[in-house]
């Protein structure tokens, strides 16, 4: 047979001609899918149509159940029935038979028996099974064709479990003689690569074969691979650049064969692909972007054609110059390409040039100057296509300057689209852009409330958390805090008088939030005006519980006396037997606090912001009695909802993936049983109606979690810095500074560029002055990076701030949920604390990035320093001695040092200057800690040349993970004006824990007296032979905890934290991993020692 | 990555649709729908181009039959609108001087058309002539079974 196909394959051409006579295939009119294809064109409605193709088939479906069918005619309905589908009416009877024709026609009947399944057939369709049976047979099939049809409905459709019975005979097909059978293998292989990365793994070396291949066509096919492996890890890749680089000079030098010429510009799909790869692989590495600069250019230059394909060569090569390492001569021309694009005739072009202007314009912000007339012009396109991405590059150039006028233009677009996603995407910018940069409180608020009413329900629902953030959190004075509530507070009593029927719910629930929290602040507002306005949202029809339960904590808030009152009880009447559980609750808890008025009193006084945070215990130990009462009488323990979920799935089906990876095993801990104290094991793992000590027990069947880095836990992210990341932010992006040089010398005024001037009437030009202000002044400072110069307004904390800083904080910025929101006052006023570990300050210092990056600690300075220490101290451990911030004359630094009941931070100060320096003043202030002045006398006076040592002590009043001093030092340097700086300090909570040394008995009393608790299970450190002890040993060593005892499979360990808070550990091997348990009786203190452990376990 | 093709006419009719990531038969018919809708909503001079969810959509209109192809959002929009082109210069070779009707009637060639040139939603083969060898290739494996087939097959 393959002789045939052979003979076949090199005898085509002449076949060809014969062929391709002009309607030689049109179908014959006797065609029985030509009749259907006539029927329907000649039917006049939907309803005859309808009729016409159930009846066809029904048709269908007697014949291809019919054993006198044969093949040929099977094939014939078989495209009968695609052709009905396509039509939107469903023919499942015929999958089946689409399958038997896959397996048992002859080539042709098998093609479209092939063609059926992957069109009939979803991913996870059952019959798809039978399928695979074909698939094997057809692959090792000698028939060229049939082999061809195999290896392409494989990378159509295929189940993925299966994918490992193929996967063999697959890779074979590499070394196939045919280059056409090795490029479909490796497309093949590039599918799997991306539904099932695991299981193509062992074969990176034969993608390196295919990359070699002598045939073109087959290398060409890698690089698919190739860009998907480069984008998930480009370091592993950069070897193959200078390879890369060759071929791509071939490609471009003309040297393939003509066939791979498309419109006489050679190969450029292979050298779009090399292009994205080489960016890929030259972003942010200077040596092996200057590999690449010479081809680069050569490309530049040779896509001269005025032709599709070459504008897209030539605009992926600019992109590519922008992400790599940057060199001016390539900025250059292409830059001078993209003014090509954006000034081009062609809508396509002038679409693409304006993205390509998106894309470089932070880097390059004097480019979007020089083009000012022509996004103006875009802006008012009539392609809304062109105007969305002229609003997406606005974004990008925005400052404080041109916000309003840019915002302006987005809400204008916003009132126009009428596309979800895009209202989605851009209301989220315009929220962005408000809170970096508003102008003043009326603009923020009235611009959040178009976002709000417009961004409706479909808006992430960070915008009004955000908000809402903001507006409690506050920001630097009081007296602005108060006015932007007050505006609030105004601007949404006037929404709720005016129509509040037409705005989106969660709008209403930020009102009502707002309302409740702080309409007190107008003091000329009666609370029972705000009342009954509220009163009037909860009887629309259109609002849905969730506002309604909004609604009654605002009531909740606001009821202090009088007729508030009264309507409080009114609505907590009607209310108190409500379907919905949640508002029931809340109108229970109204009508309670409008029935007495002690506690109205006490809670709702207003002004009394000072209320005492409440303490949560979270565990909800209190409730241990009835849960091993209920336990006794023969309940179920309590399994969390994914184990039970797991369970399920395990109960349901047989799992046919091999190597999937299982959840995390969760904690067995969850049960109740483990509430006993550890030290009573034996006795809790008695209690084994357990299911969950099963997989304790059979821990060797469970899969090997060690080294498996863990990013979600029970409690959501895992917070898990990385301190090498950190440093990496703090180091100005090299991309940058060679374009600020070209920059400095020429100043760009923000008038239209002169090419553009005459035609343009003023008002557009007043528009590119008032758009483009701020620009030139600042193009060479990054526009939207960190290095912000303008002050901003409105501190927006970025995304991953809060949910970095504690454990404990994930929970907290959620927007006030149905349940907390009692607590939520408290829980948000105590974000900023939380976040501000992190906020970067005047000065900050990260004492742990300081730690990893030893290169630079040893620095002479530090060494002279360390010899100034006070000689008590300096015996003991110290820190790193990191410089905090420098006056004129004076320069700050820091170390702590751990002496065994206290924390001392020292701080020399250095004066450089030859004066003595006079009323120098430290002060340092922090949430989280507690300072005193730990020298007898504090310093006033240094000397020229001299090096002053102040001493404080330090302890926790708050846990958090890291924690931070903030500090300000003023002097006056001879007669001259005061100086100050400021600095903060930040060190790791470890730095105050100590060992705490107990007995096993003590232990377990204690055990039972804390209240505050979390659980994780840890990587375990399995190089040894006994996994827990060398565990619990690194663990000791790094966070100075006391192992009170090892019991098998347990361990007990426990510490303090200065000056006297214990917290007690216990450790269990489980599964892989260990399952630690933490127990103290301060809050917070057991998720940062969790952090702490979990780091210093990866570290490891 | 391709994520899907869509060939409809200009009064919506689907006349072939490729889906190069699994999709569910709903979502199949909601996307066309939205796709016929947005693009026979275009007005004339306008981009090629349409953002839909993260996706962008290239289109183009030959005579009467609108391509619509769906790329992920770090592809190359013009490359993209090249592939349509290539796809129906490949369509004209093999029907010679292609018409809507001969998609209409022959689409299953149509499809075996595409998928020598598109593999998993990525250019397979970009030569015309080697996409044709293969599709004759195919074409001419009935000859072998009977003679009657092939007539029919070959003119009709």
């Amino acid at each position: 047979m393959s002789d045939v196909v052979e003979k076949t394959l090199t005898a085509l051409p002449s076949l060809l001609s014969l062929d391709s006579q002009p309607g030689s295939t049109k179908l014959s009119s006797t065609s029985k899918l030509g009749s259907l294809i006539r029927g329907i064109t000649e039917l006049t409605s939907k309803h005859e149509e309808e009729k016409l193709i159930q009846r066809e088939l029904v048709s269908i479906k007697e014949q291809v159940s019919s054993p006198n069918t044969s093949m040929r005619q099977m094939k014939d309905l078989m495209v009968r029935a695609i052709y009905c589908e396509m039509l939107g009416y469903e023919a499942s009877f015929s999958y089946i038979h689409a399958i038997k024709l896959a397996q048992q026609g002859t080539a042709l009947e098998k093609r479209v028996g092939y063609l059926a399944v992957s069109l009939f057939l979803n991913e996870s369709h059952e019959l798809l099974l039978l399928l695979v049976n074909t698939v094997l047979k057809d692959l090792q099939s000698t028939n060229l064709i049939e082999v061809c049809m195999a290896l392409t409905v494989v990378s159509q459709i295929f189940p993925k479990d299966m994918i490992p019975a193929i996967l063999p005979l697959v890779e074979e097909k590499l070394n196939h003689p045919k280059e056409i059978i090795r490029r479909k293998a490796v497309l093949a292989l590039y599918k799997f690569y991306l539904i099932a990365p695991n299981q193509v793994q062992h074969i990176h070396s034969k993608f390196r074969l295919a990359l070699c291949d002598r045939d073109p066509g087959v290398m060409t096919a890698s690089l698919h691979i190739y860009l998907q492996m480069i984008q998930e890890n480009p370091e592993g890749y950069k070897d193959l650049t200078t390879s890369f680089v060759t071929i791509l000079k071939q490609v471009v030098g003309g040297k393939l064969p003509m066939d791979f010429n498309y419109r006489s510009v050679p190969a450029p799909w292979l050298q779009i692909q090399l292009l994205r790869i080489l960016s890929l692989l030259g972003k942010n590495d200077q040596s092996t972007s200057e590999i690449m600069y010479e081809v680069l250019d050569e490309s530049l230059q040779r896509a001269e054609m005025n032709h599709n394909i070459t504008y897209a060569i030539l605009y992926e090569c600019v992109k590519c110059i922008y992400t790599i390492h940057p060199k001016s001569e390539l900025l250059e021309k292409a830059a001078k390409c993209i003014g090509n694009f954006v000034l081009s005739p062609k809508m396509n072009l002038k679409y693409l040039g304006l993205k390509a202007l998106t894309y470089v314009v932070q880097q390059d912000p004097k480019l979007a100057l020089q083009h000012q007339m022509t996004i103006i012009e875009c802006l008012d396109h009539y392609d809304l296509l062109i105007k969305r991405e002229t609003l997406e590059l606005l974004f990008r150039i925005t400052n404080a300057q041109n916000v309003t006028v840019i915002v302006e233009k987005m809400l204008e677009f916003l009132s126009t689209s009428k596309d979800d996603y895009t209202t989605t995407d851009l209301v989220g910018k315009v929220a962005e852009l408000a809170e970096k940069y508003a102008p003043d409180n009326e603009w923020f608020i009235e611009t959040m409330n178009t976002v709000f009413s417009v961004g409706g329900d479909t808006m992430q629902p960070d915008i009004p958390n955000n908000f809402l953030k903001l507006l409690c959190e506050g920001f630097d004075s009081v007296e602005e805090d108060r006015k932007l509530r007050l505006f609030a507070v105004d601007s949404y009593v006037s929404l709720l008088q005016g129509k509040p029927g037409n705005l989106p719910q969660r709008f209403l629930q930020v009102i009502s939030w707002v309302l409740g929290e702080y309409s007190h602040l107008r003091e000329e507002l009666d609370p029972a005006t705000v009342m009954r306005l509220l009163v009037k949202l909860l009887e629309r029809k259109q609002t849905s519980s969730e506002t309604k339960s909004y609604v009654l904590m605002a009531m909740t808030k606001l009821c202090r006396s009088g007729e508030g009152v009264s309507i409080a009880q009114e609505v907590s009447e009607s209310y108190s037997s409500s379907m919905d559980t949640v508002l029931r609750q809340r109108a229970h808890e109204l009508q309670h606090l409008s029935h007495n008025l002690e506690l109205r009193t006490r809670v709702l006084l207003p002004g009394e912001a000072g209320l005492e945070p409440l303490e949560v215990d979270s565990s909800l130990s209190f409730l241990d009695g009835f849960v091993s009462e209920a336990l006794a009488a023969g309940a179920a323990p309590y399994k969390p909802p994914h184990q039970r979920q797991e369970e399920l799935a395990q109960a349901k089906a047989l799992s046919l993936e091999p190597y999937s990876l299982a959840l995390p095993i969760s904690m067995s801990s969850c049960s109740i049983t483990d509430r006993q104290s550890p030290t009573l094991l034996s006795m809790s793992s008695g209690l084994s109606g357990d299911s969950t000590d099963l997989s304790h027990k059979g821990g060797s069947t469970t899969l090997k979690l060690d080294g498996v880095k863990r990013v979600w836990g029970k409690e959501g992210y895992l917070a898990q810095r990385e301190p090498i990341e950190e440093a990496q932010i703090e180091v100005p992006s090299p991309l940058r500074s060679p374009i600020q040089q070209t920059e400095t010398g020429n100043s760009h005024s923000p008038s239209p560029a002169p090419t553009q001037s005459p035609e343009h009437e003023p008002e557009k030009q007043q528009l590119a002055s008032s758009l483009f202000v701020g620009l030139s002044s600042q193009s060479s400072v990054c526009l939207m990076g960190k290095s912000e110069p303008m002050p901003q307004r409105f501190r927006k904390k970025a995304k991953g701030q809060s949910s970095t800083s504690a454990p404990t904080s994930n929970s907290l910025i959620s927007l006030p949920s149905t349940v907390d929101h009692l607590l939520c006052t408290n829980l948000l006023e105590k974000t900023p604390e939380l976040s501000e570990v992190h906020a970067a300050a005047n000065g900050t210092c990260d004492v742990e990035a300081a730690l990893v990056s030893h290169e630079d600690s040893n620095t002479p300075q530090d060494l002279c320093l360390s010899s100034h220490l006070p000689a008590e101290l300096s015996e003991l451990f110290h820190s790193e001695i990191s410089p905090l911030c420098s006056t004129q004359s004076l320069h700050l630094s820091a170390c702590y040092v751990q002496k065994e009941d206290s924390l001392i931070l020292v701080i020399f100060i250095t004066n450089s200057s030859d004066f003595a320096v006079h009323d120098v003043h430290v002060d340092l202030d922090s949430e989280q800690l507690e300072v005193s002045c730990a020298s007898d006398s504090p310093v006033k006076e240094v000397r020229g040349c001299c090096v002053a040592v102040c001493q404080y002590s330090l302890t926790v009043k708050r846990p958090s993970a890291h924690v931070t001093v903030a500090g300000m030092v003023s002097h006056q340097l001879h007669i001259e004006t005061p100086q100050t700086a400021q600095f903060s300090y930040e060190l790791p909570l470890t730095s105050f824990v100590r060992p705490l040394k107990v007995s096993t008995e003590e232990y377990g009393r204690m055990w039972l007296d804390f209240t505050h608790d979390t659980k994780q299970n840890l990587t375990l450190i399995n190089d040894g032979e006994e996994p827990l002890t060398d565990t619990l040993t690194v663990l000791k060593k790094k966070l100075q905890l006391h192992i009170v005892e090892i019991i098998g499979m347990e361990g007990i360990v426990a510490c303090r934290l200065l000056p006297d808070q214990p917290c007690l550990m216990h450790c269990r091997l489980h599964a892989g991993s260990l399952a630690v348990w933490m127990r103290s009786s301060l809050p917070d203190l057991p998720d940062c020692l969790m952090y702490h452990c979990q780091r210093s376990l990866t570290e490891h | 990555m391709m994520r899907f093709l869509l060939l409809f006419s200009r009064q919506g009719k689907l006349r072939l649709q490729k889906w190069f990531l699994p999709t569910l038969e709903r979502d199949k018919k909601k996307i066309t729908r939205e796709m016929t809708a947005m693009v026979l909503a275009r007005p004339p001079r306008t981009c090629n181009f349409l953002h839909w969810k993260d996706l962008k959509i290239i289109y183009k209109r030959y005579a009467s039959l609108y391509f619509c192809l769906a790329i992920e959002d770090k592809e190359n929009e013009l490359l993209a609108l090249e592939i349509i082109h290539r796809y129906v210069e490949l369509l004209d070779k093999y029907f010679g001087n292609v018409c809507e009707l001969d998609i209409i009637f022959n689409f299953e060639k149509a499809y075996f058309i595409l998928d020598e040139f598109l593999m998993g939603g990525e250019v397979q083969e970009t030569s015309k002539e080697s996409v044709n060898r293969c599709i004759e290739a195919s074409d001419m494996l009935q000859e072998d079974d009977s003679s009657e087939w092939y007539e029919v097959e070959l003119f009709g």
